[in-house]
């Protein structure tokens, strides 16, 4: 971390300079040089700068991806190498810093900021290391961008009673999505996912829901910590989700889950690539070569699967992660694919709109979304397809009849609290759809505010699953 | 005006909070009134009102379950209290020690020196009985930290709702009953058995790599062995005539040079199980690893004796206070006999008992 | 202005291109519909718009689209 600092630091101190230089000589000599001068001028310093910035992507994701990635690559090397059998290259064993890509992403935004100019790099050595270091998110993010956490981050701070509240608050509220919901569940998710060859068919849809539940909790959870105790000192950290299951298409649900990792790929990958020089060249070439439809979407489709692509393999050095991007990539193509077909459909039967369709459509995504997800439970490429064809093949319902929810390592009390749990997670979602939930409780009579509080704390407390035999510390996105 | 209301609200708030989780926390710790009463022993202790005897036991089960304090009142007017918890290792008697010592200077401690064996925590359950129940202070911090297993976490000793709160789906009317209150099962910590099993085969010993006791466990034999010797107190070494486990000969040679070397009585009462009439058939209620009631009564009258000859001990019998204490402790010593004999008659087994119990 | 309007109207035929202030802010526009937006502005006018220009301010209305290409073309 100490290195990605200082390079950006002293990297994107020069870059500011010659902002500034470049500036300077325009406003002064605006007169007297002409358009084309002027032009040539800008492009000599933006090679310059280009130059930097490459230097500095080289190190900052160089870090990256040689802690993390390198075990990766060496085992696709040794699967090469084992047609030929040839001797395999040992994997080495380099420690992860925690937090390294979310706060490597976070540090790239900055620094590619500052090379388009957006702001002026920052002076203070200190601030800026405490910008990439702010630990509430080296665990799982959200991901900040430099002009929004450097204002709350660097601002007079007085102890302002309101945010302490509200912010510990959402901490214990937090808690209690992890460690009575999340962690609660995810003892019967690994049962089954880790024991593919027993749990099949009707199993593996349960697993999907139940891990649908145990990622929202989890992320959520950790996400609302976060944030909350950045608000407890008065910073205000972005939210990252935005009651992503009541998404109506896949597309959707990706500008409300992990919203800031979603912005940061498409400001920093999506978009540049796909309005890069090359980019443009080659959409005009397929669009001659190819005719105007097919080469309108040339640059759409590479850049969305370069961008899915790199998302996939962000979450996890190996396959499955990459073919889950992809998948999304695939489903989100798809359905735009198939906006033409959905209009004729809504036209003639006019249900667009409707609660029917509307509730039709969440479903759908949320299933959807479930079934791509299975490529994470089982964190095998082969196993997830294999287990996902099981569901159609092997569904009985008789399975689940006879008691084989109890064996799943959860009891039925445990069943009573998740279910009244995951209840309070949808009428609180639902709530904060007309809201923020905790500015609304404030208004609301004394004795109920800190009732719900004193009951929230106490649930955690007593229906919390950690301790010997369970371990509340394995924050899912934690190997980041 | 608004901050001052604010504050007290929370202050307010926050008091409720912790007497709920008080509450709760007493809730959901076990209560060992029923089948693991071991794990209520150590409790007992604070309960008296005179805590002031003659003779103080510390060690693991083969202590608790072989001497009657009932028995050396009535026979030889002694008091003592037995401090012993299930498979109580070393540092835990030794901490418990130090501990009773700010209540009382006794006479003499008896320390059994099985524990001698176990060189590191054994069982995170052993821990918890002999912690749980002492009241906060250095020495039980030194305790927990000399104490915990790996994947123990110390907070979890500082607020035991930390650990135990996952009983709140397994609570049953037994943690109810004894919620505020526990009910006294032992008799100034001797756990009382009246049923017999007569011993029929003891594990052929096994031959160990290495029999030296470890640094630690002398570490600890010295602190204690100083403790005494700083509060004048007499420091007696038992081993109690349990057939198992096995007590080997270069173990006893250890105790035997040890006891010399530091001018202390070691007495292994395997060898004179004759003398003192121990009579395996009669004399266990498991088979040899503890002694029943018949047992604890002849070890008492044995031990008694050497004691108050060794030590000159007082007789207290005479003292009017005192008589009036130990006959109410008497009369709760006969009543338990009694209804542990008509359960006996009655259902074959003792009700408090009859789940199998770990090997203590 | 013309070419834009057409451009905008083919990507969106639903929308009124002539009076809707909020392309961006009402989700009008996705991400794809801006790079293809972009993509074609280049083919159109000649003008690389770059990342940093991506902002509602530039992207909410035809007008404010405009004024940007023209600004672009300036430079």
């Amino acid at each position: 971390m100490v290195v990605t600092i200082l390079t950006t630091y002293l990297i994107t101190i020069e870059i500011g300079k010659l902002h500034t230089r470049r500036d300077i000589f325009l406003k002064e000599n605006k007169a007297t040089l002409s358009r084309d001068e002027k032009k040539a001028y800008r492009e000599i310093i933006k090679a310059k700068q280009k130059k930097l910035l490459i230097l500095c992507l080289f190190v900052d994701l160089g870090i990256l991806a040689v802690l993390k990635y390198t075990n990766f690559a060496i085992s696709n090397a040794n699967a090469v190498l084992r047609l030929f059998h040839s001797q395999e290259i040992s994997f080495m064993d380099l420690a992860l810093p925690m937090g390294i890509s979310f706060y490597t992403f976070q540090t790239v935004g900055y620094l590619v900021d500052v090379y388009r100019g957006k702001y002026l790099p920052e002076k203070n050595l200190g601030k800026l290391a405490l910008f990439v270091s702010f630990f509430p998110q080296l665990i799982q993010g959200p991901i900040s961008r430099f002009d929004d956490l450097s204002k709350t981050l660097f601002a007079e701070h007085s102890f302002d009673g309101r945010n302490v509240t509200f912010g510990l608050q959402r901490i214990l509220w937090g808690f209690f999505k992890k460690l009575v919901i999340a962690d609660r569940i995810l003892v019967a998710v690994n049962t089954i996912t880790k024991d593919p060859e027993n749990y099949q068919g009707i199993f593996v849809f349960i697993g999907m829901l139940f891990y649908a539940v145990q990622l929202y909790a989890d992320f959520t959870g950790g996400i609302d910590i976060t944030i909350g105790i950045a608000q407890v000192f008065g910073i205000k950290v972005q939210e990252n989700f935005q009651r992503p299951f009541f998404s109506k298409s896949i597309t959707e649900y990706w500008r409300r889950w992990h919203i800031t990792m979603g912005t940061w790929f498409r400001d920093y990958v999506f978009y540049p690539i796909s309005i890069s020089s090359p980019m443009l060249k080659l959409s005009k070439t397929s669009r001659t070569k190819l005719g105007e439809k097919i080469g309108k979407r040339v640059p759409v489709y590479l850049s969305s699967i370069t961008v899915w692509f790199a998302t996939g393999i962000w979450h996890g050095a190996s396959w499955n992660f990459i073919v889950w991007g992809l998948m999304n990539c695939f489903v989100i193509i798809v359905s735009q694919e198939f906006e033409p077909f959905y209009s004729k459909f809504h036209n003639r039967f006019n249900l667009r709109g409707t609660y029917g369709f509307r509730l039709f459509q969440v479903m759908r995504t949320f299933l959807l979304m479930c079934s791509i997800r299975i490529l994470d439970c089982y964190r095998d490429v082969g196993t997830s397809f294999k287990m996902f064809g099981t569901m159609f093949t092997k569904w009985r319902f008789s399975d689940v009849f006879q008691g084989a929810l109890l064996d799943l390592g959860l009891e039925k009390s445990d069943y009573y609290v998740l279910a009244i749990g995951v209840v309070i997670l949808v009428m609180f979602s639902l709530k904060q759809r007309s809201g923020n939930v905790w500015e609304k409780m404030e208004n609301g009579p004394l004795l109920l505010r800190y009732a719900i509080n004193i009951v929230l704390l106490i649930s955690v407390i007593t229906l919390g699953a950690y301790g010997i035999g369970y371990d509340s510390n394995q924050f899912i996105y934690n190997q980041f | 005006m608004m901050k001052k209301t604010k504050i007290l609200q929370v202050a307010a708030a926050a008091l409720v909070t912790i007497i709920i989780l008080v509450f709760l926390e007493k809730l959901l710790m076990p209560k060992y009134m029923t089948q693991i009463l071991e794990g209520a022993l150590i409790s007992e202790y604070y309960q008296e009102k005179e805590k002031d005897h003659d003779v103080i036991f510390v060690g693991d089960c083969e202590v608790y379950e072989s001497f009657s304090p009932i028995t050396l009142w009535e026979k030889f007017g002694i008091t003592s209290f037995i401090r012993g918890s299930a498979q109580q290792l070393i540092w835990h008697s030794y901490y418990l020690l130090e501990e009773t010592l700010r209540y009382e200077k006794p006479e003499v401690v008896v320390f059994n020196v099985l524990s001698m064996k176990y060189d590191v925590p054994q069982k995170e359950a052993y821990n918890r009985m002999a912690l749980d129940d002492m009241p906060m202070s250095i020495t039980k911090l030194k305790a927990i930290r000399a104490s915990m297993m790996e994947e123990e976490k110390f907070i979890t000793y500082l607020f035991p709702i930390l650990r135990y709160h996952s009983r709140w789906s397994e609570l049953t009317s037994e943690d109810l009953k004894y919620w505020l209150k526990r009910e006294r099962i032992s008799h100034n910590g001797y756990l009382m058995r009246v049923d017999t099993k007569a011993v029929t085969t003891i594990p052929t010993k096994k031959r160990l790599p290495n029999y030296e006791f470890s640094e630690i466990c002398y570490h600890y034999l010295d602190k204690m062995t100083a403790l005494c010797k700083e509060n004048d107190i007499e420091l007696v070494l038992i081993k109690a005539p349990s057939l198992y486990p096995h007590w080997y000969d270069e173990w006893d040679e250890q105790m035997r040079a040890y006891a010399e070397e530091n001018d202390l009585y070691y007495i292994n009462f395997l060898d004179y199980t004759d003398e003192i009439g121990i009579d395996y058939s009669t004399d266990t209620y498991d088979g040899g690893l503890h002694l029943n009631l018949s047992g604890a009564e002849k070890m008492s009258e044995y031990f008694g004796r050497i004691l108050t000859e060794k030590y000159n001990l007082r007789d207290h019998r005479e003292d009017a206070e005192l008589k009036k204490i130990w006959d109410g402790k008497i009369a709760f010593y006969n009543q338990t006999i009694e209804m542990q004999f008509s359960e006996l008659e009655l259902l074959g087994y003792i009700k408090a008992f009859n789940k199998k119990k770990e090997e203590g | 202005m013309e070419a834009l309007m057409n451009i905008l109207q083919e990507l969106h035929p639903e929308v009124d291109f002539k009076t809707n202030e909020s392309l961006i802010d009402g989700k009008v526009l996705d991400s794809f519909d801006i790079i293809t937006l972009i993509s074609e502005i280049h083919e159109e006018y000649d003008v690389r718009i770059p990342v940093d220009e991506i902002i509602p301010q530039n992207f909410n209305s035809a007008e404010a689209l405009y004024r940007l290409i023209e600004r672009l073309q300036d430079e």
